[in-house]
């Protein structure tokens, strides 16, 4: 089995026990925000689709955190809280605001795919901040906490860590399968050589656009969960800021290997939240922490480990 | 009989100069037909334009008798047009044996399945592995590419091209910037291949050129002065005065 698989079963097998493990600990709080960063491994992971295997550093991934966020926020606020109609709704929304926008941003390279796609994700940003009748720029509460043909998969905190880890595993199963299909074996030569895959017959932009389409469908998966856990929706998720965040979690971890961006996502929740505890100015040792941390783990945390065998 | 590749009055323009000025010329199936010309006579423009990394600005150029001149690069490659590039290209992150399979994958149905593992795929996998022994790099299946050296590097193109079972293959300076033992290996490997393809030859290694082609076509300026047997262009006195007269032994 390869390290990244092995070093994915050993993170999930950590992760089952933690939330027992922080109410014995008299912490439960902690398992609400081990939940929040296994909602921004989905995101990150779904990131690492285009990022890590595709090259295509997208500076508005956040958008599609919101578009899920908005989708489940919109809903309930109109007494739709079934999450058999919520999820399709922001799986569908996410799918064709992807399509429109990739089939502009995949037209250029480099900075300027990076400045497009940071220009489409503000252009989210704002039309969801001009929408008076769902908050604006406050955001709003949400309405009811989503359900499931009427269960309540995130009645409480347990339920809700276990939901998320659940669906983090299946995510990371089906970009696996993905990453290592005929399709993710296209993906991966348009990163390494886009010339040489013109040139025995592969035209990548539609390979781009599918790969760009499922990643930011399953970055709205993130967003349902995200505006459950908040229990808030609000523009602010779609900012550039949180997408500049995202790539972070994903270099962090570890580009390209779906094992990275897990472990770049919790490592980033939680130091965040350790440091922001320790002083009201954690974003200045935070920041400098990410910058060593890039420097001196080649292939990010996930490259630490590969470095130490 | 239709030849294999067929290049009809092709001219490219950048600002004033002339690159290709009416280049014409034929590839029959089966033929090995080489392009000389010295530095400057617009041979990489003309593989540009053959290869659809450049539109000419006017002529035509016919694959098996089919106008190509306005396909893209991957759309002639799907119509069975292989180049191997002046300068190596290849994915460096792949094994071997996954660059070739993928030139296999790229003929053999569609490409947009998500789930199956493509590494298992065995009818992908047998038919890369045969293009690689083919090309003299059997046993470097699960070598990184970007870790083969510079002339095994130049085999590894060899056999992506002959994965994608072309009609026609271009081989712009396949022998550019190897040692003397990687190129004779590669001049082995090519002499090999004659026959079975139709190749378009560019080569500055004029021993090279004149051992193995069947035709030989020389830019000038690019104009096409002439064409012919090897033995025909070493009588050429046009060809002599322009081209070959200043180098010694050619």
């Amino acid at each position: 089995m390869r390290l990244s698989d092995r070093a994915m079963l050993v993170t999930f097998a950590v992760l089952l026990p933690m939330p027992a493990l922080f109410s014995a600990m008299g912490e439960p709080f902690l398992t609400v925000v081990l939940t929040r960063a296994l909602i921004f491994a989905i995101a990150a992971l779904s990131l690492d689709l285009i990022l890590g295997f595709g090259a295509m550093v997208s500076f508005g991934h956040a958008a599609y955190l919101g578009i899920g966020a908005y989708a489940a926020g919109i809903l309930a606020a109109n007494g739709v809280t079934g999450l058999e109609v919520q999820l399709p709704v922001a799986l569908a929304a996410a799918g064709a605001f992807a399509l429109v926008t990739g089939a502009i941003s995949l037209r250029t390279r480099g900075v300027h795919f990076i400045m497009i796609t940071l220009a489409f994700g503000q252009m989210a940003y704002f039309l969801m901040s001009s929408l008076s009748a769902y908050g604006g720029d406050d955001g709003m509460a949400l309405a009811g906490r989503s359900t499931l043909f009427g269960a309540d998969p995130f009645g409480s905190s347990l339920r809700f860590f276990y939901v998320t880890l659940a669906l983090l595993a299946g995510i990371w199963a089906l970009l696996r399968a993905v990453t290592r299909s005929r399709f993710g074996r296209v993906l991966t030569g348009t990163r390494e050589n886009e010339t040489r895959m013109q040139a025995i017959g592969f035209s990548p932009f539609g390979y781009r656009l599918t790969a760009y389409a499922i990643s930011g469908m399953i970055a709205s998966v993130a967003g349902v969960l995200l505006a459950n856990h908040a229990a808030f929706v609000s523009p602010s998720y779609m900012g550039w800021a949180r997408s500049g965040e995202m790539i972070a979690m994903v270099v962090l971890g570890g580009m390209g290997t779906l094992t990275g961006p897990v472990l770049g996502a919790i490592a980033f929740i939680l130091s965040e939240e350790a440091l922001a505890r320790l002083t009201t100015h954690w974003r200045l040792p935070f920041g400098a922490a990410v910058v060593l941390a890039v420097l001196f783990t080649r292939g990010g945390l996930l490259g630490a480990l590969r470095g130490r065998r | 009989m239709t030849p294999a590749l067929s290049v009809r009055g092709l001219t490219k323009s950048f600002d004033a100069l002339k690159v290709s000025d009416g280049i014409s010329f034929d590839v029959a199936w089966g033929e090995l037909h080489a392009i000389i010309g010295p530095n400057g006579a617009g041979k990489t423009t003309l593989i540009h334009q053959l290869s659809g990394s450049l539109a000419p600005d006017a002529g035509r150029i016919l694959l098996g008798g089919h106008d190509i001149t306005r396909l893209s690069m991957a759309a002639r490659a799907r119509r069975g047009l292989a180049r191997s590039f002046q300068i190596t290209s290849i994915l460096a992150g792949l094994t071997a044996l996954e660059n070739v399979a993928l030139a296999v994958q790229a003929r053999s149905g569609s490409s947009f399945r998500f789930l199956r593992q493509v590494a298992r795929e065995s009818a992908l996998n047998d038919q890369a592995a045969e293009a690689l022994a083919a090309a003299g790099l059997a046993g470097a299946e699960d070598r990184s590419a970007g870790t083969l050296s510079h002339g095994e590097k130049r085999q590894l193109e060899i056999a992506i091209a002959l994965a994608m079972q072309p009609k026609v293959l271009l081989l712009d300076e396949p022998l550019a910037g190897t040692g003397h033992r990687e190129s004779a290996a590669l001049l082995d490997l090519i002499a090999g291949l004659k026959g079975r393809l139709s190749i378009v030859l560019i080569e500055h290694d004029m021993e090279a050129v004149f051992a193995l082609a069947d035709r030989i076509s020389v830019l000038v300026y690019g104009r096409l002065i002439a064409t012919g047997t090897p033995d025909a262009i070493r009588a050429d006195a046009q060809v002599r005065a322009a081209y070959l007269g200043d180098e010694e032994g050619a």
